[in-house]
């Protein structure tokens, strides 16, 4: 068991990172990344509604099987998302303020963020049990964390580079991207307890 | 709004993925073969009209506080039905292309023109954003695709053309072998990894960027005033 973990949280963090070699949840990684401090924030709240997310959808899962509905699962986990998301940000407005106006837009937005509906997909996809589904859910979003993290603070040297006029903005933001996944792909086969 | 401007502005001056930089995560994901390119974009084209023919005829009996909850309730019916139409006619597609076909729940391009468009134009306007939008989406990832085929594994439209000794046929189940204009061991198999999605889309993002500025130049001398208007507009919105 505890192996199959180690397993599963290593390979969400590193070596199937949900950015670099999965693509989801690009939008906020290339929105939310101009500033070390937001581009953490905005980790922190992905990583809780992504764990939060793959807990309770295990859950609907269930009982969505048990009344032979499963067709009806894509409907029922955005809803339950879209749900969650309402309480993080009423949650963060009461408690930090100071992050909650930081984030901005891109807090309810979290909602189409493809790396949380891509979460709870892949666990049913992989048949994870809740315990399986719940670290993948929170170390994925640790690997989204350390993406953009690494992201920002590559990002923030990036303002000070020169580069043709035609890549200002989001075109040079993707080729630095490209080089980081790069070197994620160095993870890429590697395997733990077989 | 003119059925012709609305094209014009789907396909090129506001192509979803190009100008107004959404719908990235499936442009980059499954732009591998000409097969998967094709087969998003029509599913993206399917979902997005149906979607914005709904939202735009219930658009004075939605209440604006719940709007997003209902636009993602409506997206996410037409995308189920759209996944289990793929599943049980093209399984190939439905393969390939995994999880991204439940996640075009979550695209910003379906979510991003019910908010920005139909909930305030008629039915028919909306009709034709959606083709406008979901053709503009399309052609940007056959073009992706081309690209990252070609260079990748020297071939032009795997999956769909398939050409034998019988001659050049088309398939629609993928399992055409593709026009192979160079073998395989000469391509650069890191452009069909995650590297080359970010990067080819850098390239096309910096491509229109040249385009853009060039267009607004060419603007510029014939109209300087105008364009230093809208420019210094444009940073004092930055």
């Amino acid at each position: 068991m505890a192996a199959s973990l180690i397993s599963i949280s290593l390979g969400a963090i590193l070596i199937n990172n949900f950015i670099f070699s999965q693509f989801l949840g690009i939008c906020p990684f290339l929105g939310c990344s101009g500033k070390v401090d937001t581009a953490v924030g905005m980790g922190i709240a992905v990583t809780f509604v992504m764990g939060l997310a793959s807990a309770i959808c295990y859950v609907v899962n269930i009982i969505l099987v048990a009344y032979g509905l499963e067709y009806m699962a894509t409907i029922a986990f955005i809803l339950v998302i879209a749900g969650l998301v309402q309480f993080v940000e009423m949650f963060l407005k009461k408690t930090i303020p100071a992050l909650y106006t930081a984030l901005g837009i891109f807090l309810p937005l979290i909602t189409t963020n493809c790396a949380v509906l891509g979460v709870v997909l892949l666990n049913v996809q992989n048949n994870y049990n809740f315990i399986e589904s719940f670290v993948y859910g929170i170390t994925g979003g640790l690997g989204f964390m350390l993406a953009i993290v690494l992201f920002a603070t590559v990002r923030e040297r990036v303002e000070f580079a020169e580069y043709p006029k035609s890549f200002e903005g989001f075109p040079i933001a993707l080729v630095t991207a490209g080089l980081l996944s790069l070197a994620f792909m160095g993870f890429s086969g590697m395997k733990i307890f077989g | 709004m003119k059925i012709g401007e609305q094209f014009k502005e789907g396909l090129i001056t506001n192509n979803p993925v190009l100008i107004q930089n959404i719908g990235l995560c499936s442009t980059m994901a499954i732009t591998t073969t000409f097969f998967n390119g094709i087969g998003m974009g029509i599913s993206v084209l399917i979902i997005l009209t149906c979607c914005n023919v709904v939202i735009s005829a219930l658009r004075k009996s939605i209440p604006n506080d719940i709007r997003i909850a209902v636009f993602v309730v409506v997206i996410a019916g037409f995308v189920t039905i759209v996944d289990l139409l793929l599943k049980a006619y093209v399984p190939a597609l439905s393969k390939s292309l995994g999880v991204f076909i439940p996640l075009i729940v979550v695209n910003c391009i379906i979510i991003g023109r019910a908010e920005a468009f139909c909930q305030h134009e008629p039915v028919f306007p909306s009709f034709i954003d959606g083709i406008a939008q979901g053709l503009g989406y399309t052609l940007t990832l056959v073009a992706m695709c081309l690209v990252r085929e070609l260079l990748g594994n020297g071939t032009f439209g795997t999956g769909v053309f398939d050409l034998s000794e019988k001659g050049l046929r088309i398939v629609f189940d993928g399992s055409g072998s593709g026009i192979r204009l160079f073998d395989s061991a000469f391509g650069a198999t890191i452009v069909l990894m995650p590297v080359g999605g970010f990067i080819t889309l850098g390239c096309l993002f910096a491509l229109t960027n040249y385009l853009v500025n060039k267009a607004k130049e060419k603007a510029g001398k014939t109209d300087a005033g105008v364009c230093a208007c809208q420019i210094t507009n444009e940073e004092a919105a930055k």
